[in-house]
């Protein structure tokens, strides 16, 4: 017997942890950068979210929330532009003398508790844009359901560095698979249970965790709710397996994006049975000139390429010239590299025009990043 | 009730593609893959709506289910419309019995009620077999500027090829005095493009007796323009000079492919001014593998190409593996090229699978008997075995 997901509510946070990649945030939320040559952050979970049979998404922002409005347009790429319910966008909102933005979660979700409450769901889902991972959110419920927990979380349990571990929650989670303590941004590397932001849980308790915390001047669903209600409720783990990755640096972005090019990796990503949306250009195919040489490459619709393309992932639109060398590199929407100009371990933002007979490079371990609409 | 348009479109989607053989047996001819990401549709749909018209009726008879699920609501081509729109239109049953179309003429007299919903001053018949792009504005507002009755574009042809086509003669101002189906000897070189605007009030006139001619075979280019001629109707040739092809048979579609390959391509798919949309595109990019070698290509969405690749045109989810060599093919969506296997002047057809060191054509320069060369063909969902060989000009419907 497999629950009907359209009682599931799916509530998005857009901006959380987007102090962590400060450049790819500077004018967008978390959920709307680009990912993967095509995507956006906001496309794996919502993706996963529609797949698994739910019709009703909020999404919570916070700023800078233009990027992400003209991303979502009407939901339907997410096949979420619905009659009743569908994708519904919750921007800040304030009164006169009452400032409009919460300090965390369980603020955010009190600006929009009507809209939960009205939604009439009996579970919700809630996540943060920070993974590039393709949930299957009904097993996630079934298992909810079936275990009788109060809340369920989704983790991963792996071996950790400190950069990982200071960003993030950690679950000591007992042999029954219920969590006993939480660890917040404790940077201590090892192998460790990471709460992966996602969490399953009733409308109602949700709606009553939300309306007594908030009453109390408490606003962390980390602190207040996981950490603080650990022993109180039963919260489990559910670990996940599956092929992700976490957004928590530069760094990571960069590695995120060039896992991709193990095939493998790809495939569990973007299954042909749960494909990842988002929103079409209507680009030509890419096309490789006469005397190009490209290997090692996740390339997107409407590139043009004449020169040589190595472990590196363009984004649609993106043009190389000839005689151009672009290495280790992440080349966003319609960036321009000239003639006879050599790139390598560098992100450029969106619409980047590098021009010719430059050379522009980092150290490996640590890529470049050139801003939006730049001109070099 | 519905708002009036000025310009209806009808586009004649029907037709079997016959001379396409192995790639039109479970699709219609406007269903058949192009460029990569495209079905021949995409071209006159997305003229349709970058010419300001709106409203389109799709013709469909044979083999309808692709082309169905393909153009859905319209929304890819921007024709989910509340008023207007993309509608798909299969013959129907009737109180006095059902009646299959009997030739494009027949087809678009069965929809009269259709295109009088919108009251239209005029009619724009199109057809779903070339691959071109073009303006339906500028020739309305020629056929408007002219007091014509009927406007027929009308592009200059080698003559050579000429026999193959409807040829026009006209008069320096555009207006249309004979008309030739296929001449054997052409004495002009003006070809009908297939793409006729009608003042409504005639269209409907015409059709409906050319429907009391038991005689007449029910086509445009047969019975209607003909008739109008000999009426001293007002018909003018409107000339189009922009890349135009026909691709309905295997040799043409093969070079329409290649000419997308050229350093300069009369046909400019990445013009932002006048896109050509396509549906179904939710694939990943594609990946070029570590072993890859690709030149002189177009490769598309949802590919894994760790293979050898020149001078072909790659649909989306292709998969061509290590050691594998494809060129100047075309492979439709969702094929595979296994490890070893040659694939050379072939088009593969959706969904084939061609086995290990399997070899499907031939370049024309090592075959002898010029005569025997030709584009080899494997159709849809066929399976060529391992080490199995398909000859150069071969099509292969069954898998071997």
């Amino acid at each position: 017997m497999s629950y009907n997901m359209t009682n599931v509510l799916g509530i998005l946070f857009a901006n959380a942890h987007e102090e962590s990649v400060p450049e790819l945030s500077a004018k967008r939320t978390m959920a709307s950068i680009p990912f993967g040559g095509r995507f956006r952050l906001v496309d794996f979970l919502l993706s996963g979210m529609s797949n698994s049979g739910m019709s009703k998404v909020g999404i919570i922002t916070r700023s800078n929330y233009q990027s992400l409005l003209d991303h979502i347009g009407s939901a339907r790429p997410w096949d979420l532009a619905r009659t009743d319910g569908g994708l519904m966008l919750f921007a800040p909102y304030g009164r006169d003398g009452e400032a409009g933005l919460f300090r965390g979660k369980l603020e955010a979700l009190y600006s929009c508790i009507g809209y939960i409450k009205k939604t009439g769901c009996e579970y919700a889902v809630l996540s943060d844009c920070d993974l590039v991972i393709n949930p299957d959110f009904s097993h996630l419920v079934e298992t909810h359901i079936s275990s009788g927990a109060d809340i369920t979380a989704v983790c991963h349990t792996d071996d950790y560095t400190v950069e990982q571990t200071a960003k993030s929650s950690c679950f000591k989670v007992g042999e029954s698979g219920r969590i006993e303590a939480v660890s917040i941004n404790r940077a201590m590397a090892g192998r460790r249970t990471m709460d992966l932001n996602i969490y399953v849980m009733k409308v109602s308790l949700l709606v009553s965790l939300v309306e007594d915390l908030v009453s109390l001047g408490k606003f962390s669903l980390s602190r207040d709710v996981m950490q603080g209600k650990v022993g109180e409720l039963d919260i489990r783990a559910y670990e996940f397996s599956g092929f992700f990755r976490r957004i928590c640096d530069l760094e990571s972005y960069y590695d995120a994006n060039m896992a991709l090019l193990d095939h493998d990796n790809l495939a569990m990503l973007v299954k042909s049975q749960r494909p990842v949306y988002t929103k079409d250009r209507a680009d030509a195919p890419a096309k490789y000139g006469f005397d190009c040489v490209v290997k090692n490459s996740l390339i997107a619709n409407g590139c043009v390429i004449e020169g040589v393309v190595e472990n590196s992932i363009l984004f649609r639109g993106v043009k190389v010239g000839k005689g151009t060398v672009v290495r280790n590199a992440i080349l966003m929407q319609d960036t321009v590299v000239g003639r006879n100009t050599s790139v390598a371990n560098v992100i450029t933002d969106k619409n980047v025009t590098i021009g010719d007979g430059l050379t522009i490079s980092s150290a490996e371990s640590c890529p470049l990043y050139i801003a939006k609409g730049r001109t070099l | 009730m519905y708002n009036k348009k000025e310009c209806v479109a009808m586009l004649l989607a029907g037709g079997q593609g016959s001379r396409l053989y192995a790639l039109t047996k479970k699709v219609a001819k406007p269903a058949v893959p192009y460029g990569g990401k495209y079905r021949i549709i995409d071209f006159p749909l997305s003229n349709c709506v970058n010419s300001g018209i709106d409203t389109v009726g799709v013709l469909t008879q044979y083999q309808p289910l692709v082309l169905n699920d393909y153009i859905g609501n319209g929304q890819a081509w921007n024709l989910d419309r509340i008023h207007g729109g993309v509608h798909i239109l299969p013959p129907y049953q009737t109180a006095s019995g059902a009646q299959w179309y009997e030739g494009t003429a027949n087809a678009i007299y069965q929809n009269l009620s259709f295109i009088e919903r919108y009251d239209p001053e005029y009619v724009i018949i199109l057809s779903g077999d070339h691959i071109y792009k073009m303006d339906y504005s500028d020739m309305l507002s020629f056929h408007k500027e002219k007091g014509a009755e009927c406007t027929i574009a009308v592009i200059d042809v080698p003559i050579h090829e000429a026999s193959r086509f409807g040829i026009m003669f006209a008069h320096e101002d555009g207006s249309v005095y004979d008309f030739v189906e296929k001449p054997k000897e052409p004495k002009s070189t003006l070809a009908s493009m297939g793409i006729y605007i009608f003042s409504y009030k005639t269209l409907k006139k015409y059709l409906t007796e050319n429907e009391q001619d038991e005689t007449a075979t029910k086509d445009f280019g047969k019975n209607i323009i003909p008739a109008l001629l000999e009426n001293g109707e007002k018909v003018f040739a409107y000339r189009f000079s922009g890349y135009w092809k026909d691709v309905g048979t295997i040799d043409s579609l093969w070079d329409a492919n290649m000419e997308l390959l050229a350093a300069n391509v009369d046909l400019d798919l990445y013009d932002t001014s006048w896109r050509i949309y396509s549906n179904n595109d939710t694939a990943a990019p594609h990946i070029i593998g570590k072993n890859a070698k690709i030149q002189s290509s177009m490769v598309t969405n949802g590919c894994y190409i760790d293979g050898e690749v020149e001078s072909s045109v790659i649909s989306g989810g292709v998969t061509i593996e290590e050691g594998a060599l494809v060129q100047y093919s075309v492979l439709f969506p969702g094929t595979v090229v296994k490890k070893g296997a040659v694939v050379e002047y072939a088009i593969v057809g959706e969904n084939s699978v061609i086995g290990e060191n399997a070899h499907v054509g031939a370049a024309p320069e090592t075959i002898e008997d010029k005569d025997a060369w030709g584009v080899a063909v494997v159709g849809q969902d066929i399976t060529v075995s391992d080490g199995a060989k398909v000859a150069p000009k071969q099509i292969i419907s069954e898998s071997i």
